[in-house]
């Protein structure tokens, strides 16, 4: 774990070095950028009316709209954890031709605009689509169901895990694995014992990442899954869709997304630190 | 230095997690839809022409770089440019410059400051959002066409709908446009008045709204998914219907079912062009531009359109 202990000592040594006038000076040219991130929000909470935001909290359409946000976020999570952990190791640890042309094709979802992702999601999955047609033979109709929300959201928000996870698996000494092993270590013991835990909390960073990106999908959920209440309207469409119909509401629930989303992060952060400072 | 890769990589995922998620706030919900402008470039991009335009203008032959700024609703997207070049020839150095989006999404940026210089509304509860609030002189709004509704199959017709009445079959995929979206609004209308007819039962509109599986936000996206085979079935202005001819199949609603939109259009009281927004309102309720209009499928306002009686001069819109 020398990678971690090593990084806040840096930082002190820094601190230590640096004349005052330089953070002052640094601390002057950040803030631009600081007060372009904050201002937005601040604005957002400025202009929220609190009795508003109690009364929405009785409202079913909205407590559904988190209710199916939170749970196909955590499929979606799940199902980037599931079947993008192989991917990033083969990347991490494989030589193989095609594979720089394979690492730029998990990148092309993170850059595409969601739009893109949900048509072609929609020419895909639909049931004219060239998966979906077969699917829909077989009595299987994926778009517009809730399962299509978990797949927009896996489709644009699993490549953010996995590019952190090939950088995780990266990082962890292959000397480590091939002592494990020569002790004797099966190479899943190997991958579990040694493996994951060290490459753990960057892991967990990606998943925090993929998940984020999950949470705010819109583009390709809206053209795919469409938007129905309580089966494919998550917070993201309920917002834009209370934007058009009445305003107070969509920025009660923006509000109540932004202080979610921030509570969780913060959480994760905090437990991220504690097993940092543990080991 | 086995740590600086996982930095590197780290910062780079969270540059991309930025550009990534930016888009999504904004990207516009039915790319297919053809719009000449993206629903919120044009309205931060547009505002220095018309700003920087003389306020003392009489006449409507405006100083060139006018841009006249038109927020139209989306089913007025194919109508509305054909009438531009005839508009921009006849008003040297002006550019009209328009936003296509769901009225009501139009409504709510122009209350929120967009720079708009003529708002032309699907339905007037839109418009009597903009005379609530101070945008629009109540007087200065004025019906210019009307649309009627139809239901759109896929061409094929998988689910063999051919009578209103096969919109309560069960298990069909029925795409609507959202209860915000007018065109929304009048579907339920729809839905409501045959209800009420005996031919159908009371339950007829919950049967139906029991089919549909996405209330769109706007009414193209309700076109394109029907045209792309996505949905059995659709209900959408006749105007729209047109524009897909080749991919969709009509269902007529009758008189005594439909209902007939009605398009109002006015100037923004704060346009910093009154007198051209004045000028292409009145160039859109002349014979010329209706004409065009009809031809795309809206009933005439001003003059005579088959199974409308025509009305002498403009509504008033209250």
């Amino acid at each position: 774990m020398e990678r971690i202990t090593t990084a806040p000592r840096t930082v002190l040594v820094w601190r230590k070095r640096s004349l005052p006038l330089t953070t002052v000076g640094l601390l002057l040219a950040s803030l631009p950028m600081l007060a372009y991130l904050l201002l937005p929000l601040l604005a957002l909470i400025a202009r929220v009316n609190p009795a508003t935001l109690v009364a929405q909290f009785a409202n079913p359409e909205i407590s559904q709209a988190l209710g199916l946000s939170f749970t196909t976020t955590a499929c979606s999570t799940l199902l980037g954890l599931v079947c993008g952990t192989p991917l990033a190791y083969l990347l991490a640890r494989g030589r193989f031709p095609g594979r720089s042309l394979l690492d730029t094709l998990i990148e092309l979802p993170m850059v595409l605009p969601p739009s893109v992702a949900g048509i072609a999601l929609l020419i895909t999955f639909g049931r004219r689509g060239l998966v979906g047609a077969q699917l829909n033979e077989a009595g299987l109709s994926v778009a517009f169901t809730t399962l299509a929300v978990v797949l927009a959201q896996t489709f644009v928000a699993a490549p953010f895990y996995i590019k952190t996870a090939v950088a995780g698996f990266a990082g962890v000494e292959r000397e480590l694995e091939y002592a494990a092993a020569t002790d004797g270590a099966s190479p899943w013991q190997v991958f579990t014992r040694i493996t994951l835990p060290l490459a753990g909390p960057v892991l967990l960073g990606g998943l925090v990442m993929s998940w984020a990106r999950a949470l705010g999908e819109f583009g390709a959920t809206i053209i795919f899954a469409g938007n129905f209440p309580g089966r494919t309207q998550t917070m993201p469409l309920a917002i834009y869709l209370g934007f058009e119909m009445n305003l107070d509401l969509a920025l009660s629930l923006a509000l109540i997304m932004l202080a979610l989303s921030f509570f969780i992060l913060w959480l994760v952060k905090a437990i991220l630190r504690q097993r940092v400072s543990a080991t | 230095m086995r740590r600086s890769p996982v930095v590197f990589a780290l910062l780079l995922t969270l540059l991309l997690a930025a550009c990534g998620g930016a888009p999504a706030a904004q990207s516009p919900t039915s790319p297919p839809a053809p719009t000449v402008a993206p629903t919120v470039v044009p309205t931060v991009a547009a505002p220095t022409a018309s700003t920087d335009a003389p306020t003392t203008e009489a006449t409507t032959t405006a100083p060139a770089g006018t841009t006249l700024n038109v927020f139209a609703a989306a089913s007025l997207t194919d109508a509305f440019k054909a009438l531009a070049p005839a508009f921009e020839a006849a008003h040297p150095g002006v550019t009209l410059v328009f936003n296509f989006a769901g009225a009501q999404q139009l409504a709510t940026q122009i209350n929120e400051g967009a720079p708009a210089d003529v708002f032309a509304s699907a339905n007037r509860a839109q418009m009597d959002v903009l005379i609530a609030s101070g945008k629009v002189i109540s007087a200065t709004a004025h019906t210019f066409v009307r649309n009627r509704l139809v239901v759109i199959t896929p061409k094929a017709n998988p689910a063999g709908i051919t009578s209103l009445k096969d919109l309560a079959k069960p298990g069909l995929k029925l795409i609507l446009a959202a209860k915000a979206v007018p065109v929304g609004q009048y579907a339920l209308a729809f839905l409501a008045k045959a209800s009420a007819l005996p031919e159908y039962t009371d339950s007829f509109s919950a049967t139906v709204l029991a089919n549909v599986v996405s209330y769109e936000d706007n009414v193209r996206s309700v076109l394109t998914k029907i045209a792309l085979g996505e949905g059995d079935a659709g209900i959408v202005y006749t105007t729209d219907a047109a524009t897909q001819a080749d991919k969709v199949a009509e269902i007529a609603i009758p008189d005594t079912l439909n209902v007939i939109a009605t398009y109002p259009i006015a100037p923004l009281a704060d346009s910093k062009a009154t007198a051209l927004a004045q000028a292409f309102v009145d160039y859109v309720l002349a014979p010329e531009a209706q004409q065009v209009l009809v031809k795309y499928g809206f009933i005439s306002e001003t003059g005579a359109a088959p199974g409308i009686v025509p009305t002498a001069k403009p509504t008033e819109v209250k």
